[in-house]
């Protein structure tokens, strides 16, 4: 449980005089550090992640309208009636999409942005605190200005007026699925609102990639660039990688409150958050359906990242590096 | 060594990061305003909900007329509309539901004994009422809400601009479109249906000699007429001519006011505010006959108070809404004309309303009595989701009506068996 920082470790430590006995009472009792430092974090998880997760496992076997307190078993029914649900099954195709493009292109915009940022000679911190500062907005803040401001489709709208100058047409952004322009204002927004956050995990990685790797590569005669880019930096950085494709993919398959904000009633983008609310959580108030859908949703949530984490060797020992 | 504390490094940094962002995350959950006030004002506390309306003076009115009842502290939420349907419907669910609520009436809250029984405090006055609004407020004899308001809804235009393009007042759909081609400029979009075009569903379907529901609880709206009207909708949406990704919503007049649309759907409570706007270059027709052999349509919308059946108050929350909404004429008036204008529901008042005995709103209450339709309390908010997915199937993306309509069908009728059996 050592907090300082693991630079220091790096070094021979000072030679100290170890006390002879270390007994300092309860505070020394690494089953009471272990409860004391995890105690309230694992309390927390209890009562607002496992307790609703059980008790939407219980409603998704009764039939639970207008009320989260049941008492009609209808056993499978509320599974059967989702999973045969069009709308249902295809926003996990709409979420396989979404997924399939916003993760990489994250991935490679904040590494990106941490290359450029972590090379800079001055200004460094203000460039990194400018591209983090987005991660402070909330979702939903950045989806009004996204939708009124940047993407409205009035002839005032900010993409309206810059195509307006070259004598194209006005564009309804969000109102007409066809083309579907909607994707472009999404991932716009959730690049904007995401890249600064993991450019700030990939910043951290790169400062502790050692320089004697560089130096050796150097003389081993690797050109700066690409090629020390592709055999040091990259590989250096698979660790961080890893976590930030997890964290992307969680994130995706999270996502609702820009999707939400930014098409709302529509029958298309529907992620699967977003199907849930509209046909079973939001006014339609069938919590046992909704339920149902939501157990569907964590199992899968929970293979997709077991499956990932089997293929990219996350949380696997130091050995196979 | 260094390698091996590096990864260390990193995925403890990662972690920790992702931790407290999560934590960060159920914090910031936390809190927030449960909607108990904790003044202790002497007797019981009420909490009402109600939708935030866009005129000025709304929100002060309604906390002027709870500050002058004594026999309660009456605590008013005021919640933006987009979320209201969604944040109403979860709070009664738990304890935190307010006592009164305004909200249309709708069959399920009643069937899962959301909504108290009104009937003796309405009886009384209940031939003081427009008897669509205590109809549409009744299930098996029992008057379940108090109607505050009636809001019927139209077409709002701009004459100078008609004069200008040629333009007669339409009365069909297929006038309607070709008003809004000619009206359509490089500056000005023809016609604004809101940028979903929900609202103008029900009138669609009226205007088509269908309905929502028959008497006898069954799907009305599955005709030929709709279909029709359905692909007319389709052919306006991808015609250019209308005005899409406005900022406002159709509620709001705004789009009209500042001249993005000759012809705008909005409703009565707009008045007030496009006569500020546009003094008297404007006028109000209804939604025009979507075939031939059709009749022109207004729905006549509102809002009424219920009492949550749940609350630990429903006898000093009844009382309230007695004392407001039946007792208190000059409040009602206040509430009617004041902001927004409203029809009131009462005839002694629609009668002696003055505000809306001239000009356009003589034309609103006329409209409202000639064309009107009424809200079905059979026909509920997954009903109207089911429709609302149907126009965005098929009118503002090209599924076949048909199988829209079947589609929706599955669901309304699932809707149907769970509420009548």
């Amino acid at each position: 449980m050592s907090t300082t920082k693991t630079r220091d470790l790096a070094r021979p430590a000072p030679a100290k005089a170890s006390p002879a006995k270390p007994r300092r009472g309860l505070r020394g009792s690494p089953t009471f550090n272990f409860w004391l430092f995890t105690g309230p974090f694992l309390i927390g998880l209890t009562i607002f992640v496992y307790a609703p997760i059980l008790w939407s496992l219980w409603l998704s076997f009764f039939e639970a309208r207008f009320t989260v307190t049941p008492d009609k078993f209808v056993g499978f029914e509320n599974y059967t009636y989702m999973l045969t649900n069009d709308d249902f099954v295809g926003s996990l195709v709409t979420f396989t999409v979404f997924a399939a493009f916003i993760v990489p292109t994250t991935w490679a915009l904040s590494l990106g942005l941490a290359l450029l940022v972590n090379r800079l000679r001055f200004m460094r911190a203000f460039f990194r605190s400018v591209f983090f500062l987005p991660t402070a907005c909330s979702y939903v803040a950045a989806s009004l200005i996204w939708k009124m401001s940047i993407f409205s489709g009035v002839r005032f709208g900010l993409m309206n007026t810059v195509l307006g100058w070259f004598g194209i047409e006005n564009i309804a952004w969000l109102a007409d699925p066809n083309p579907p322009w909607y994707w472009l204002v999404i991932v716009t927004a959730r690049l904007w609102l995401q890249a600064g956050f993991y450019m700030i995990l990939f910043i951290a990685a790169l400062q502790n990639i050692p320089d004697e790797l560089y130096e050796a590569a150097s003389i081993d005669g690797a050109k700066p660039g690409w090629q020390t880019f592709w055999y040091i930096t990259l590989p250096q950085l698979r660790a961080t990688s890893t976590a930030v494709i997890l964290l992307l993919l969680v994130a995706a398959y999270q996502a609702f409150d820009e999707f939400f904000n930014l098409l709302s009633k529509t029958t298309w983008g529907r992620p699967p958050l977003v199907e849930l609310y509209y046909k079973a959580l939001g006014e339609s108030q069938d919590y046992g359906a909704g339920s149902a859908g939501a157990v569907i949703l964590t199992v899968l949530i929970c293979a997709v990242t077991l499956l990932q984490g089997k293929i990219m060797g996350f949380g696997r020992g130091e050995e196979s590096k | 060594m260094s390698a091996l504390s590096n990864s260390n490094w990193d995925r403890r940094s990662v972690m920790r990061a992702a931790m407290g962002l999560a934590a960060a995350g159920g914090l910031a959950a936390c809190g927030g305003n449960t909607g108990r006030s904790n003044a202790s004002g002497s007797g019981v506390n009420l909490t009402q909900y109600f939708h935030a309306y866009g005129e000025a003076g709304t929100e002060q009115a309604i906390k002027k007329y709870a500050k002058a009842y004594d026999k309660a502290n009456v605590t008013t939420q005021w919640i933006t509309s987009a979320d209201f349907e969604s944040k109403l419907f979860a709070t009664l669910l738990t304890d935190n539901a307010p006592d009164l609520f305004e909200f249309h009436p709708q069959i399920q809250m009643i069937r899962s004994g959301q909504v108290a029984d009104l009937t003796d405090i309405v009886e009384p006055v209940k031939d003081d009422f427009n008897p669509a609004d205590i109809q549409s407020h009744t299930v098996d004899g029992k008057i379940y809400g108090v109607r505050m308001i009636d809001d019927p809804q139209f077409f709002f235009y701009r004459k100078s601009m008609f004069e200008k393009a040629g333009v007669e007042v339409p009365t069909t759909l297929d006038e309607l479109m070709e008003a809004a081609a000619k009206l359509t400029t490089s500056k000005v979009k023809g016609l604004y249906l809101g940028n979903d075009l929900h609202n103008v569903i029900h009138p669609m379907i009226w205007s088509a000699g269908a309905d929502t529901l028959n008497e006898k609880n069954e799907i009305a709206y599955h005709t030929d007429g709709v279909i029709e009207g359905i692909k007319k909708m389709r052919k306006l949406f991808t015609s250019g001519d209308l005005l899409l990704g406005a900022p406002t919503e159709s509620w709001d007049p705004s789009s009209l006011n500042q001249g993005l649309c000759a012809i705008q759907f909005c409703g009565m409570w707009a008045m007030p505010g496009i006569q500020d706007a546009l003094g008297d270059d404007w006028g109000v027709f209804p939604f025009p006959k979507t075939i031939d052999s059709g009749k022109q349509s207004v729905y006549n919308g509102g809002w009424s108070m219920f009492v949550n059946a749940k609350s630990e108050n429903v006898e000093a929350a009844k009382e309230y809404v007695k004392w407001l909404w039946i007792d208190q004429k000059e409040y009602q008036e206040d509430w009617a004309t004041s902001y927004g204008f409203h029809i009131p529901p009462r005839t002694s008042l629609a009668e002696s309303a003055t505000k809306l005995k001239s000009g356009n709103a003589a034309e609103g209450v006329r409209l409202f009595n000639e064309f009107g339709h009424f809200d079905n309390i059979g026909w509920t908010q997954a009903m109207i989701t089911s429709l609302e997915d149907v126009f965005a199937n098929s009118v503002r993306k090209d599924m076949d009506p048909e199988a829209a309509l079947d589609k929706a069908d599955a669901a309304v009728n699932r809707e149907l068996k769970k509420l009548f059996g």
